[in-house]
């Protein structure tokens, strides 16, 4: 029997428990009304089945995570002479006990050591994987009597069934939390290695980067240097660019769409504008690469400007294009939210329409409008696709818009991609630039989250 | 207190050679898209008294209210026919200002709406729109003598710069009322004004609104026949979107004409 095949017996067993579970919790209330049962029939049920198959589809988890080291470490400990083996050796030979098995080459000639160690490793992930499905199986249908013999006309199956949901939930949030906290934790750890190599005043202020670093001890011209004001300056002269872009077309739509559009205008136009938000930022890329640099370029030598073919301009306003719903759609859920007595004041008091949107609703939605410029930002800091195709590579520490600078995420795509050592200052040096870029995108949206929370605690 | 010695307390004789019309309404109709609102009002307010409009919820007297300052065009679908003249002039005919004629005509709602700016600025805003004050000191002068015809000047005049929001209810309240004799409009239109208040902050509202009539015209609904009977020399009788019955407060209250107006007055609906 299969892995999957148990898995879906389970769950059948689990169905079944239901089932048994409500018609038993039935024929306990008999002909008389359902309220004589503490819960309902389908509590009883629910309580059943997870007593079937939770403790049961657990073990089959635990099984499989746990049976291949154990087998191993079981089979290693058979062979004569294998614990004097250096780690890596030893890493070769399960790799060729597992291959031998499996029917796959192996790397050495099969001599009766390995031949033994094959049929051991067989033989014990036979009887591990019978053990698997009777224990599994018994324990299931041994959940199942057990539940069944629980079932009176007053137990509490409803608050049995609240209180594992409620576990299965929190599990599932740890869970959740723990990865996001296991990412940041390798991002310092990794930053820190970094920092053993390069120190950090000369990462944060100095003005060259030029991560090349030598593979070879007489190498020339790869020195490596690692001062990352010239990306940082690239990225927010992007991201600057962009917003000059983003928030005056993103605002004055929002204001256009919640105040004078009407609801049939508004119900075609929101959901289209909000579309631009759905395109892949790779097609922003090459349309910004492939139509707007050139584009900039050409005018830039008919006005007898330098232009460079990869130039922040073109990068900036494709990305300004992209978070312009990121800013009118949320600018417009929170002028939304200005209570229509707002405006019937102004209006009573003879303002006009433009009058009470500048001073009064404005005002009003002000902080959520701050928090969507800023949840925009932090978005185009952290955009990658636009820019590694539209800005260019090179480290220029420039205020010159026409000129091709680099960003922050542009450089961790680079240093990471192709093949690498892990453990040099190049590689090393997309973790430090990680790190940063995660706290000042995390400052921002913590920023913008606190005022709009702020904003909307004052109409309530 | 009961309607009938309310009355008697408050409302002052009529001398009918003063009277002149501030406001006439004339075979006012209001639809919402189909749904027919008002059918054809004729009613006429008269200048420096308080006109209370009552009735039960949904019979028009809110639509009546803001059909004279034209609060109406906001609400999408919303026609009027018939004709509303504010000191003889149509206030609906094409070519109208409304900005001017809500100027002329205030309004003050049901739920206390402080803009979210300073109290000064709450009061100044009117003023400002429609440049009613030539320097600083002059909108100083205007923002103390609307807070003192409000009432409000003793308990704001130190803070003048915190949020118009952090007062209390009726706090608020009288701020928006200051808010609207700001602009010294002529009519003050109050839809409600004390329904999202307590007895205390209701009773100043009411004494403020008599103090008022010296000044401006007003127009107030009401759900609180005690209020009707309290502050205003005359009422009209709203049901089913037509005036039932008008006239002065104290012959509705004691001697109503019509059959529906005594059973409202007696409770027995709305």
């Amino acid at each position: 029997m299969d892995s999957s095949v148990l898995i879906v017996t389970i769950l059948i067993l689990t169905l079944f428990g239901y089932w048994m579970g409500r018609s038993r919790a039935r024929m306990l209330a008999g002909t008389e009304h359902l309220s004589v049962l503490h819960s309902l029939p389908s509590y009883h049920g629910s309580y059943v089945a997870l007593w079937c198959g939770l403790p049961a589809l657990l073990l089959v988890a635990a099984w499989l995570i746990f049976e291949p080291s154990l087998i191993e470490h079981i089979v290693v400990e058979a062979i004569p002479g294998a614990r004097a083996l250096e780690p890596a050796q030893l890493s070769l030979l399960i790799a060729d006990i597992r291959n031998l098995t499996s029917g796959n080459i192996v790397s050495r000639e099969i001599d009766p050591t390995l031949a033994a160690a094959g049929e051991h490793y067989n033989a014990l992930q036979t009887i591990s994987h019978a053990a698997m499905i009777v224990l599994t199986l018994a324990i299931a249908v041994y959940g199942l009597y057990l539940a069944r013999k629980n079932q009176t006309r007053g137990f509490r199956a409803r608050n049995r069934v609240e209180k594992i949901v409620r576990i299965v939930m929190v599990v599932a949030s740890t869970i959740a939390i723990l990865t996001t906290v296991g990412i940041i934790l390798s991002l310092i750890f990794e930053t820190l290695r970094f920092f053993e190599k390069v120190t950090v005043t000369e990462f944060l202020f100095g003005l060259n980067w030029s991560p090349q670093t030598a593979l070879r001890a007489e190498q020339v011209g790869s020195s490596g240097a690692f001062g990352a004001v010239p990306i940082f300056a690239g990225t927010f002269m992007i991201t600057g660019l962009a917003m000059i872009v983003a928030v005056p077309i993103g605002l004055l739509s929002a204001i256009y769409m919640s105040e004078y559009a009407g609801p049939k205008f508004r119900a075609v136009a929101k959901p289209m504008l909000e579309v631009l938000a759905g395109i892949p930022t790779v097609v922003y890329g090459f349309f910004a690469a492939l139509t707007v640099a050139p584009f900039f370029r050409q005018t830039g030598e008919a006005a007898g400007l330098m232009v460079s073919s990869e130039s922040a301009l073109a990068a900036g306003m494709v990305m300004g294009v992209m978070i312009i719903p990121f800013v009118s759609s949320l600018s417009d859920d929170v002028m939304n939210a200005v209570p229509q007595s707002l405006r019937d004041g102004a209006y009573a008091l003879g303002a006009t329409q433009s009058e009470t949107i500048k001073q009064v609703i404005l005002p009003a939605a002000l902080p959520g409008i701050v928090g969507a410029v800023l949840l925009a930002t932090s978005r185009a800091i952290g955009e990658t696709m636009i820019v590694v195709m539209a800005a260019g590579l090179a480290a220029n520490l420039t205020a010159n818009p026409l000129e091709a600078v680099t960003t922050v995420t542009v450089q961790i795509v680079t240093l990471l991609v192709g093949d690498q050592e892990f453990d040099s200052a190049k590689t090393l040096a997309a973790f430090a630039l990680g790190l940063v870029l995660f706290v000042i995108t995390l400052g921002l949206n913590m920023i913008a989250l606190r005022v709009v929370r702020k904003y909307s605690e004052k109409y309530d | 207190m009961s309607v009938a010695e309310a009355i008697k307390t408050e409302t002052p004789a009529e001398k009918p050679e003063q009277v002149s019309h501030k406001i006439t309404g004339k075979d006012v109709c209001v639809y919402y898209g189909d749904k027919q609102a008002l059918f054809d009002v004729n009613l006429d307010v008269r200048e420096k008294q308080v006109t209370s409009l009552i009735g039960p919820s949904g019979c028009g007297k809110s639509t009546f209210l803001r059909c004279i300052n034209r609060m109406n065009d906001v609400i999408d679908g919303c026609r009027v026919e018939g004709e509303i003249k504010v000191d003889g002039t149509d206030i609906y005919r094409s070519g109208l200002d409304v900005v001017e004629l809500r100027a002329r005509v205030g309004m003050v709602f049901q739920k206390p709406n402080p803009f979210p700016k300073s109290i000064y600025d709450n009061i100044a805003y009117g003023p400002r729109i429609h440049g009613q004050a030539s320097d600083s000191a002059e909108l100083d002068q205007i923002v103390e003598t609307s807070l003192r015809r409000a009432g409000l000047w003793e308990e704001v005049k130190d803070r003048l710069d915190n949020p118009g929001t952090g007062l209390s209810g009726g706090q608020q309240q009288r701020l928006c009322i200051a808010r609207a004799i700001a602009v010294n409009p002529e009519v003050i239109l109050m839809d409600e004004p004390c329904s999202a208040l307590d007895p205390i902050a209701t009773a100043r509202i009411e004494e403020l609104i008599d103090e008022l009539r010296e000044k401006f015209t007003i127009v107030i609904v009401t759900h609180s026949m005690q209020q009707a009977a309290r502050v205003s020399q005359r009422t009209a009788f709203f049901h089913m979107g037509v005036v039932v019955e008008e006239g002065a407060t104290s012959d509705i209250f004691t001697k109503p004409q019509d059959g529906r107006t005594l059973d409202y007055i007696t409770g027995r609906f709305g």
